[in-house]
């Protein structure tokens, strides 16, 4: 075969692969503009007039504004808190290893292994007690503590790929460990916490355990009332595509822009 | 420099990450081992092994620790076999390459709510499904997916989602290969199977690593797909070990037998992670 052959053979099936898994999401778009009656016609529709009603009735019924909201605010709030804790953490590791450090990095990471039902009682008791079930705040720490151990490990790759040179030649100039880490680490490093802040903001956003169990229709988030969709009710498609259409294009929207970073934080530092 | 200073960085670190793995899991043994249910108000009397023997007694254990399984491992290789395909296939440069790259990244953004109700009534339903659609189209007769193969459909939602992720990886990761050394065994009469076989597939075995243990992390959790699709029905045919101790502890309000469940569940993720935390141990040493 030559090159001419090869390259189209190529762009072809790359094309054919990528349309054929962006299809559903695809499909699902499509669906919102449609009415109930379009929605489930046989055969399929590719072509009608589109209406934005169910878009209309997902609005005036679900009060979607209020768990985007909670979705915002979890999200934001939750991956901006453990940046909190997680950038000091992964400074420390990689600039003042002893030799504990790998050992507790495994620690961490090993802790994200524990499935999620193991702790679901007593937090779910511990919530009800302190009367935080169906609470944003309450979502957003389960949210920041979810996601914790992944984000120290990403963090932790990035730093330690910085040059040390630099932070010795600062220190024998005099700069405090302050002084370091604001004008050097964390400038150098702004790429590495951007890409995980993605990938958190993302999973944040997408979480369905501890929204679907901690959450109710006070504190809920866009996964909470998709999922309430799974009644009879999802049986009014076009309306259950305007909702759902709703929950993931802020945060599709968001991936596709900042692609390059959510692909360099979902690399988890262990590929090059 | 202050010896203390590294230290006091990690303490909220390391607090934060006891407080939801090591206490919960002290919590959840002490449940376990205790009469606890959220319908008998009072005490909660030392139970002994009854609550793990009620669980593992259970009708749906077995069932569910085979799903549990199965849907791992068959997702784990849908996705790292096509990953690594998709990641060969758009390695090279093509026209629209950055289109194509977005289109696949998109399903990893989506939430698992709504990745399994667009399946469920949009995909999958027997009379209006697009897949129903088109294999009357082709004169088949359409398939009822979620009661005639339910496992088979949570296998396709999972792995539909996933499979953006593990192909992302590896395609970074061919980046990084040395492109002289490719074009040198080009030069000597290589054929792709040979590059494939000596010079790809080497290459990414360190990118399959971290795949498999990511998404470990997320399959043995699969929790929204279940629940918004079939409910671990028909019988327990999607009955998985989380979705079983979730019907025990927040159905059925039997705190003891699903902090039972759920310390099997720990037992179970930790012997699968051990195998794994060894290769990415030396990841890390590195």
């Amino acid at each position: 075969m030559n090159k001419q052959t090869v390259l189209l053979l190529r762009t072809a099936s790359a094309w054919f692969f990528a349309l054929l898994l962006f299809f559903p999401i695809f499909w699902l778009g499509l669906m919102a503009f449609k009415t109930e009656a379009q929605a489930i016609s046989t055969p399929p529709l590719f072509l009608f007039e589109p209406t934005l009603q169910s878009f209309r009735d997902v609005m005036a019924r679900d009060h979607y504004t209020g768990y985007a909201f909670n979705s915002l605010i979890t999200s934001v709030v939750s991956t901006a808190l453990g940046l909190a804790i997680a950038i000091p953490a992964a400074y420390s590791m990689a600039f003042f290893p002893t030799r504990g450090t790998v050992g507790l990095l495994k620690f961490m990471l090993s802790s994200r292994y524990m499935p999620a039902v193991g702790a679901l009682m007593p937090i779910y008791i511990c919530y009800q007690y302190f009367g935080l079930l169906d609470s944003r705040i309450g979502l957003t720490v389960m949210f920041m503590l979810m996601n914790l151990p992944i984000m120290i490990w990403l963090l932790y790759t990035t730093m330690r790929e910085l040059p040390r040179e630099i932070l010795e030649a600062a220190r024998m100039d005099g700069a405090t460990v302050t002084h370091e880490f604001r004008f050097i680490v964390l400038p150098l490093a702004v790429g590495g916490i951007a890409s995980t802040a993605l990938v958190c903001m993302v999973w944040a956003w997408n979480e369905s355990f501890w929204s679907l169990n901690l959450g109710a229709s006070n504190a809920g988030t866009l996964a909470w009332l998709i999922a309430s969709y799974s009644s009879p009710e999802g049986l009014f498609w076009a309306k259950l595509s305007a909702a759902s259409l709703m929950a993931i294009a802020p945060i599709m929207a968001l991936g596709w822009f900042c692609q390059k970073q959510l692909v360099q934080g979902m690399t988890f530092g262990a590929v090059k | 420099m202050n010896r203390a200073m590294p230290r006091a960085l990690l303490t909220p670190a390391v607090a934060a990450i006891a407080a939801i793995s090591v206490v919960p899991l002290l919590i959840t043994l002490y449940y376990a081992f205790v009469k606890f249910s959220l319908l008998e108000p009072g005490d909660h009397p030392f139970h002994g092994g009854e609550n793990f023997y009620f669980f593992f007694t259970d009708n749906a254990f077995l069932p569910a620790l085979q799903n549990t399984f199965i849907l791992m491992f068959s997702v784990m290789v849908v996705t790292v076999v096509g990953g690594a395909a998709l990641a060969l296939l758009i390695n090279e440069a093509f026209p629209g390459r950055m289109l194509v790259r977005v289109l696949l990244i998109s399903p990893f953004l989506i939430m698992p709510a709504v990745n399994a109700l667009m399946w469920k009534n949009m995909l999958l339903n027997p009379i209006y499904g697009l897949f129903a659609q088109v294999s009357r189209f082709l004169g088949l007769t359409p398939v009822d997916w979620l009661s005639a193969h339910p496992l088979l459909s949570i296998i396709m939602m999972v792995a539909w989602q996933w499979l953006p992720f593990a192909c992302l990886i590896f395609m970074t990761a061919l980046q990084s290969m040395d492109r002289e050394q490719l074009e040198a065994a080009g030069m000597d009469g290589a054929n792709y199977l040979q590059k494939l076989r000596y010079l790809y597939i080497p290459h990414l075995w360190r990118a399959v690593s971290v795949v498999l243990m990511i998404e470990m992390i997320f399959l043995l959790s699969v929790f929204a797909e279940i629940f918004t699709t079939t409910g671990g029905g028909p019988g327990f045919e999607t009955t998985t070990i989380t979705f079983m101790i979730y019907q025990q502890a927040l159905q059925a309000y039997d705190i003891g037998a699903a902090s039972a469940g759920a310390l099997f569940a720990v037992l179970l993720a930790n012997i699968a992670a051990f195998f794994l935390m060894r290769v990415i141990g030396k990841n890390l040493a590195k």
